[in-house]
């Protein structure tokens, strides 16, 4: 069994974090992992993505044509993306900004306004976070408190306060 | 819970030198490596060690020079146009037998190219990293383990042959994070460094470090003892992962991270019932002539996968030596061929084979 995923949006919405907080967990639960992320002259405000595989099996092509599950944080990576993700794939969408809707009907699309709820509930720059929750409960990928204890356990002391903002987060966007 | 370590390909090669005992480091910034140093100068002073942002990729490699003449284990890293920089101070450290490990995290050229990846550097690393009779040690990781792995073995291969060795990694490998377990890094007997200038006490001879021989005969000589240990290398150093290439018409032939990419195609390809296999040279230097050449006994044809316009070709030609056709396929200024082209690619041997 192999997932591929592809988080996309704007540098600073945490893209690469989300990514890497996927492939940890799934090498702590004993899982080949990659996570390659694209990488240029960007930094807060150009493109961002970063495609993880999770695999049984040994990973060959660290690169992602085809996502079994796309994460799209905004507008530019959704017209990019959203073709790409394979048939009975799922796509997760940052409804807060972006304003379209797809009309495939070949795969299963989810449109969460992460980055107004972020704001909302005063955890702003969280919505990656508020995004990992929903992906939980859509996939089942991992158990929900065993997720929060890798998520957590990449926290370090020095930024204690980031705790509970992350578990308000991942919540959040489980419960949506 | 595994003891794994989820790394960049960059940074496990930095810990993996450290790992192995090298505590210097010399390097000039240039994406898509910098990490390497940026990890380096956190970690080697905590070990005592030293890592120095030097003011050019050409001072850098001859620090370099310099602390692998005192005998220590030394790295340097850079990426394609500071690796041609470089070349010069190169040429000196294998024209004074000096072990060292230079990292190359390829990207697009010529000149300042792109930031990409690519694999376009396989002429200069195994034919002409620098003037002379020479050559180095050129390995070629396919993941992040094996960029800490290869690192590992570089640095005892480099010592046991004194010479240089290079990692020949890409951008891809370089800025991709896998798990890593350094615990299974296999090591060998490393020989003493009675010839390292180092400091005698007036308690033996002083050994000299040098690349100049004024006399052309004594110079011959030199050469001629240095291309022996050269034969070693290639009759017992040359080694390659064979994947599935037993009853393979189609044998592909790719290092790297685009051996992955081929993999992803081969294992798409069989699913359709076309018999091809993988030869990934994990040495380019020594080449894996011979396991080449015995598998082309049997296969029909031959493809050469690479990020250039096609460069380790030659070298599979060469060990095919006509037996097979050899065909390539291949993307260039940082663009990453993906498994469908390879499949296509495939493919298409695959009709004209049955044709």
């Amino acid at each position: 069994m192999t997932t591929s995923i592809l988080f996309s949006g704007f540098g600073g919405q945490g893209i690469l974090f989300s990514g890497k907080a996927m492939a940890k967990s799934a090498m702590y639960e004993g899982k080949q992992v990659s996570w390659l992320p694209s990488y240029g002259p960007e930094m807060r405000g150009g493109a961002a993505n970063c495609s993880v595989i999770i695999s049984d099996e040994e990973i060959g092509a660290p690169i992602i044509s085809n996502p079994d599950v796309l994460v799209a944080m905004n507008l530019p990576s959704y017209d990019k993306f959203e073709p790409t993700v394979k048939a009975d794939g799922l796509m997760i969408v940052d409804s807060s900004l972006v304003n379209k809707k797809s009309e495939r009907d070949d795969i299963k699309v989810c449109y969460i306004p992460a980055t107004a709820l972020a704001s909302e509930n005063g955890i702003d720059g969280m919505a990656n976070v508020i995004v990992l929750g929903q992906i939980l409960k859509l996939t089942g990928m991992f158990d929900y408190d065993t997720f929060l204890s890798y998520l957590l356990k990449g926290i370090p002391e020095s930024k204690a306060a980031l705790i509970e903002k992350n578990k308000k987060a991942l919540k959040l966007g489980y419960d949506f | 819970m595994s003891n794994k370590v989820l790394m960049k390909g960059t940074e496990a090669i930095a810990q993996a030198a450290i790992e192995c005992g090298c505590k210097y480091y010399f390097g000039y910034p240039i994406t898509p490596q910098t990490e390497l140093s940026e990890y380096m100068a956190k970690k080697l002073p905590k070990v005592g060690g030293l890592c120095l942002q030097a003011e050019s990729e050409v001072a850098a490699i001859n620090m370099t020079l310099g602390a692998a003449a005192a005998g220590t284990r030394v790295i340097t890293s850079s990426s394609s146009p500071g690796i041609s920089l470089k070349s010069e101070g190169i040429s000196y450290m294998a024209g004074c037998d000096l072990p060292c490990v230079i990292v190359n995290v390829q990207r697009g050229g010529p000149g300042l190219g792109g930031i990409q990846p690519s694999q376009q550097d396989y002429y200069q690393a195994t034919r002409g990293v620098g003037h002379g009779d020479l050559r180095l040690l050129v390995l070629a990781p396919s993941s992040v383990q094996e960029m800490a792995q290869l690192t590992v073995e570089a640095f005892d291969m480099a010592d046991i042959y004194r010479m240089p060795a290079m990692i020949l990694a890409d951008g891809a490998l370089g800025q991709m994070m896998e798990p890593v377990d350094f615990d299974s890094i296999p090591r060998r007997d490393i020989p003493e460094k009675p010839w390292a200038a180092c400091g005698h006490n007036n308690e033996r001879k002083k050994n000299i470090v040098n690349s100049l021989y004024i006399d052309p005969q004594v110079l011959e000589n030199v050469v001629d003892e240095r291309y022996k240990r050269y034969d070693v290398i290639e009759e017992t150093e040359a080694r390659c992962e064979e994947y599935l290439c037993e009853d393979a018409d189609i044998v592909l032939v790719s290092f790297g991270i685009t051996a992955r990419i081929c993999k992803t195609a081969i294992k798409a390809a069989r699913e359709e019932g076309i018999k091809v296999g993988l030869i990934r040279p994990i040495t380019l230097w020594p080449f894996p002539k011979k396991n080449i050449a015995a598998i082309a006994e049997n296969a029909k044809v031959f493809l050469s996968v690479e990020m250039s316009k096609g460069q380790m070709i030659d070298d599979v030609r060469l060990a095919v030596n006509g037996k097979a056709p050899v065909h390539f396929y291949g993307r260039t200024g940082g663009m990453i061929p993906t498994p469908e082209a390879v499949l296509e690619n495939i493919k298409k041997l695959a009709e004209e084979i049955n044709a």
